[in-house]
């Protein structure tokens, strides 16, 4: 590892420390660390099988790492007790690349179920909430759309509208680009932008170069299940410390850097 | 002439007499065996070790053995444990178990076809993994399922005459009865194959409504 930033000590919304894990004796991660404070983006780039999606799936324990700890605001995440693990899952919103929505039900039904079945609201109140979550992702006109009747734009605005309405405290987005139309990519990027400006937490994989260079606090450089290196967006695009993020990040940026306008 | 007179006077009333017991035998049969498919195909999928071998060892039993032999022991050999079930509780017993094994694996392969993309979801809000089966697993395979639980409960519809071999006289059993009396088993069974023929598509009528009912907007096939 080049380029090693000391991670920031102080009042962190999620950490996660030495998370590893490995499928059938390979190993996808081998020892991850992160933090990240309120109201921050970072941003995760990296080869495909660096580990991002397993990461980001480690932190909410959809996949479970073999060691290490999550920490969400400073308190240790218990996730062999299935009660703290439900709770924990509920503050810490997921979107992921082919958007996951619940193919039965509609938009609006999409947004209300975590808050009917999860949080236990009463039906009017969680229609009210999903109405205007929906409205916040600018489709409050697609309520009684089915997930087949959208296009991928409006199915992954759907799934961030439905993190959204659990009010989480932390958003970990999965390639919330990677499936959608290039033109269609902008639609989603304006809804991430804005909950950017709202002060939202997320932690971010994508190749979506400009956009992160413009958004994110942090670009996180992953190779083969290490972080290589990290750091304010100018220095990893521009000036890394290592061979091998220049590398990447020219080429990633003469194939999607110029496509991006944010 | 005469074999109008014969089909009003004997044949239909008779029928009529077996019909209304073939439906007290259908009508719990399926909502009780569909209630134990969902039931074991969901423990088969979703359970635990313990769990799915139990439920695999059920459908192997309820699948393997022949219906008929279940129904002689639920109405033949329960007694010897000084249980002892009337001929319409053993038919439904019998059929429920047995129609219960079949639906399940209609079940089980639709459970399959959901994408785990969905459950990640689910689980991604705070699903617990029960809820996340019931509210988000189920409704989608049930859809999927429709067409081969119909199936099962059409096959039920005419294995329901069986029941006549425990002395339930339903369908079947009266046109048996009346056929043997009479001498006139072409007219009759002619007669009652034709009920069931009725009774089997009225069957898929409800059954395609119940279809098209729960169709999910986006996922029709039919040409419009």
């Amino acid at each position: 590892m080049c380029g090693n930033i000391p991670q920031k000590v102080g009042k962190m919304i999620l950490s996660a420390e030495n998370i590893k894990k490995s499928y059938g004796g390979r190993e996808i991660l081998k020892g991850i660390s992160l933090s990240i404070a309120k109201g921050e983006l970072k941003v995760l780039i990296g080869p495909s099988g660096a580990g991002k999606s397993t990461l980001l799936q480690c932190l909410n324990f959809l996949v479970m790492p073999d060691e290490g700890d999550v920490w969400l605001e400073g308190k240790k995440v218990n996730h062999a007790k299935k009660r703290d693990l439900y709770a924990f899952r509920q503050q810490v919103g997921m979107i992921f690349q082919d958007f996951n929505l619940f193919d039965h039900l509609s938009a609006l039904e999409n947004v209300k179920i975590g808050l009917v079945r999860v949080r236990g609201m009463d039906k009017k109140a969680a229609t009210e909430r999903a109405m205007a979550e929906l409205e916040r992702v600018g489709l409050s006109n697609h309520a009684d759309h089915y997930p087949a009747q959208l296009s991928g734009g409006q199915k992954q605005r759907v799934s961030i509208a439905r993190a959204l309405a659990m009010d989480p405290k932390v958003m970990l987005l999965d390639e919330p680009t990677s499936a959608l139309d290039p033109e269609l990519i902008g639609e989603v990027l304006a809804v991430v932008r804005d909950l950017v400006a709202n002060g939202m937490t997320m932690i971010m994989a994508t190749h979506q170069i400009g956009f992160s260079r413009a958004m994110a606090d942090e670009i996180i450089f992953m190779e083969n299940g290490l972080i290589v290196e990290q750091g304010p967006p100018l220095k990893i695009l521009s000036n890394a410390d290592c061979e091998r993020t220049r590398e990447f990040c020219s080429r990633v940026t003469d194939l999607y850097g110029e496509a991006e306008r944010a | 002439m005469e074999l109008l007179s014969f089909l009003q006077t004997e044949v239909f009333p008779a029928l009529f007499k077996g019909f209304k017991v073939s439906l007290l035998l259908i009508v719990p049969s399926a909502v009780l065996g569909l209630c134990v498919g969902i039931v074991v195909g969901t423990a088969r999928v979703y359970g635990n070790r313990t769990l799915s071998a139990l439920a695999n060892a059920f459908v192997t039993l309820f699948r393997g053995v022949p219906l008929v032999v279940q129904l002689f022991f639920w109405y033949f050999g329960l007694p010897y444990v000084g249980i002892y079930l009337s001929p319409v509780a053993a038919s439904i017993l019998g059929f429920s178990l047995c129609s219960g094994a079949y639906h399940s694996e209609y079940i089980r392969g639709a459970l399959l076809s959901i994408k785990t993309g969905q459950m990640l979801a689910a689980q991604a809000l705070g699903f617990s993994k029960m809820q996340m089966i019931v509210s988000v697993i189920l409704p989608q395979a049930m859809r999927r399922a429709l067409p081969g639980c119909g199936n099962e409960i059409i096959y039920l519809i005419k294995y329901s005459s069986l029941a006549y071999m425990i002395t339930c006289i339903e369908m079947t059993g009266e046109a048996k009865v009346l056929a043997s009396h009479s001498f006139r088993y072409t007219e009759v069974f002619l007669a009652v194959g034709a009920c069931y023929l009725l009774i089997v598509s009225v069957a898929s009528w409800v059954l395609q409504r119940v279809e098209d009912r729960f169709r999910i907007p986006g996922f029709e096939h039919r040409k419009v």
